[in-house]
């Protein structure tokens, strides 16, 4: 299961960021006319989990939507796993073992929850069996028959999480995973999350709920108008829990 | 002699049946309409023109390349539909940014084109298209004498629209293609290759016009025209059943060519607008379709 001990480690020739599973330096995004991310840095290490922090609007599910190329247009440099992607297609990304996980969870009405969960395509091997979900998931078993759309909102986010699983995809990008769940909930997608990293996923979450992210992630980006203002380190959170409140506006 | 409110039962049976034959045309013109409006968004006005390619194909094909109808049944909709696609690829694509209506003026426009272009080389009279022997002939069924090709007709329509329906329902294809429907974005984003659907649903639905025009050859006179007037019924049929529903296109199909029949049996004179009819009905009852989704 812990395919990242199955791939060689990073050569020399791969140089300095050969362990990078994400970059982006000077990353630009526009819908049409609107400039909305504003020379965009970021760097993801393999096996890290990061956050994405930041108020309404700051540009955070852009910048996952940038990194899928499903803005209207990007410029800068965005490496996956070392591999410029600027130029390439839209569906050529998930398959460098990228899986997204839309803020709106994008659950298919016209599926039901076994059709949602094996329509992405594997992306790499080593993705979760069924099974394997069906256990993380015991609901999305009793309910695989149902209309996708018919679950539960924590049921469906659920769904949208499981369904990348399968794919083998390595690196997750994870928008408001918790938005408007019950505390339980978010419980269980916190083990998940915790079993993910453990098995050496990549993850970028983007969080509203502070008090959820926090434990998890090794390092908090804070976003505000398409930029990153500042980065801090989980070792050094408490020390600057009040400055990030008040980036945060909380 | 046995009849049915006042008409023998014979000619009872008879009109019904050619009714559900026209319906299975339909069924099987409604159903590309409705492949195609799924994912593109487009109203395929070119989808008449399509039908008559195909018709013209089979016949052009046994003229001067002696192709039998059964590999023409096979060949047609491959070639016709192959030719759709490239009319994605090519034009459609180019478009597709822009409102729909774009889309189905274009589409009406390449529907001007293929006829105008059919009339200019042939004339705007009809060739006939022989009946395969094999399906020469007729069977006695015990209420009435039925024309053995009709038969097949039905069946040959009947198994293609339950097999379209089967792939788009019940197959991993079919998920793509529903949920490319909802939200082509995301699918792109699992690394689906949504043009490429797009291109190869389009050119289904294309094939699926085509396959309506081969088996309609031997039927009804081959002309440049013979799809315009079909396309305008299976619009109406279309709206009847609402949009996007693969069954609905169907079961609204062949319903609709059994109210042609019965109103021929009873009232002829409005055998020709009964259609029209159940649209506007339906229209102010519910507008969606009677099997769309109200919105
Ligand atoms: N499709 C779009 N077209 C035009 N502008 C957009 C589009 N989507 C987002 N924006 C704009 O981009 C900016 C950033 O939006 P984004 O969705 O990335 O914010 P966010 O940080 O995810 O915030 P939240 O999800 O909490 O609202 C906002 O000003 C928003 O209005
Ligand atoms: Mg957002």
């Amino acid at each position: 299961m812990n395919q990242t001990l199955d791939r060689p480690t990073a050569s020399p020739a791969v140089g300095a960021h050969g362990d990078e599973a994400l970059s982006l330096a000077d990353v630009n995004a526009f819908y049409g006319e609107s400039h909305i991310l504003h020379g965009v840095e970021l760097r993801v290490k393999r096996g890290e989990l990061v956050t994405l922090l930041g108020r309404n609007g700051a540009g955070r599910s852009t910048t996952l939507k940038t990194i899928m190329n499903m803005v209207g247009s990007r410029s800068g440099s965005i490496k996956i796993n070392g591999q410029e992607t600027l130029g390439m297609k839209p569906h050529h990304i998930p398959r460098l073992g990228v899986g997204y996980c839309p803020e709106e969870r994008g659950i298919f009405a016209s599926l039901d929850v076994e059709e949602n969960l094996l329509l992405p395509p594997t992306v790499r091997s080593g993705g979760m069996s069924l099974d394997d979900i069906y256990a993380m998931f015991p609901n999305l078993y009793e309910r695989r028959r149902s209309q996708g759309t018919r679950l539960s909102g924590g049921e469906q986010q659920m769904l949208a999480m499981a369904r990348i699983l399968r794919t083998g995809a390595e690196i997750l990008l994870l928008d408001e995973i918790t938005e408007g769940l019950a505390p339980v909930i978010n419980q269980k997608l916190a083990e998940v999350l915790i079993t993910l990293k453990s098995r050496g996923m990549t993850i970028v979450l983007v969080e509203q709920n502070f008090r959820f992210a926090a434990p998890l992630a090794d390092r908090h980006f804070v976003m505000e108008h398409g930029r990153i203002i500042e980065t801090i380190e989980a070792r050094d959170l408490d020390a600057r829990r009040e400055h990030l409140n008040s980036l945060l506006g909380v | 002699m046995t009849m049915i409110f006042g008409v023998p039962l014979a000619v009872f049976m008879g009109q019904l049946m050619l009714g559900l034959i026209n319906g299975a045309f339909y069924a099987l013109l409604s159903l590309g309409l409705a492949v195609i409006f799924g994912l593109l968004k487009i109203v395929n006005f070119a989808h008449g023109a399509q039908y008559m390619l195909g018709a013209f194909a089979a016949l052009l094909g046994a003229q001067y390349l002696g192709i039998n109808y059964w590999l023409a049944l096979l060949l047609v909709p491959l070639v016709v539909g192959a030719f759709g696609a490239l009319l994605e690829r090519l034009v459609l694509r180019r478009i597709a940014h822009l409102d729909h209506l774009y889309g189905l003026l274009l589409t009406f426009g390449l529907a001007l084109i293929f006829e105008g272009s059919l009339i200019n080389l042939f004339g705007v009279s009809g060739a006939s298209y022989p009946i395969p022997e094999a399906l020469s002939g007729g069977i006695k069924l015990p209420f009435m004498f039925l024309p053995t090709y009709r038969g097949w007709v039905l069946v040959a329509a009947l198994v293609v629209c339950l097999g379209t329906w089967f792939i788009i329902e019940r197959t991993r294809l079919g998920a793509y293609l529903r949920a490319g429907t909802e939200n082509p974005a995301l699918m792109q984003a699992f690394g689906v290759n949504v043009p490429l659907l797009v291109t190869l649903t389009y050119g289904f639905g294309v094939a699926l016009a085509a396959f309506a025009g081969v088996l309609a050859a031997p039927l009804y006179p081959v002309s440049p025209t013979m799809g315009s007037s079909l396309l305008i019924v299976v619009f109406a049929v279309v709206v009847i059943g609402g949009m996007g529903s693969i069954l609905g296109a169907i079961l609204t199909g062949l319903a609709m060519g059994l109210i042609e029949g019965l109103t021929k049996v009873y009232y002829p004179e409005a055998a020709n607008t009964v259609i029209f009819l159940v649209m506007i009905m339906v229209l102010m009852l519910r507008p969606a379709g009677l099997f769309g989704k109200e919105a």
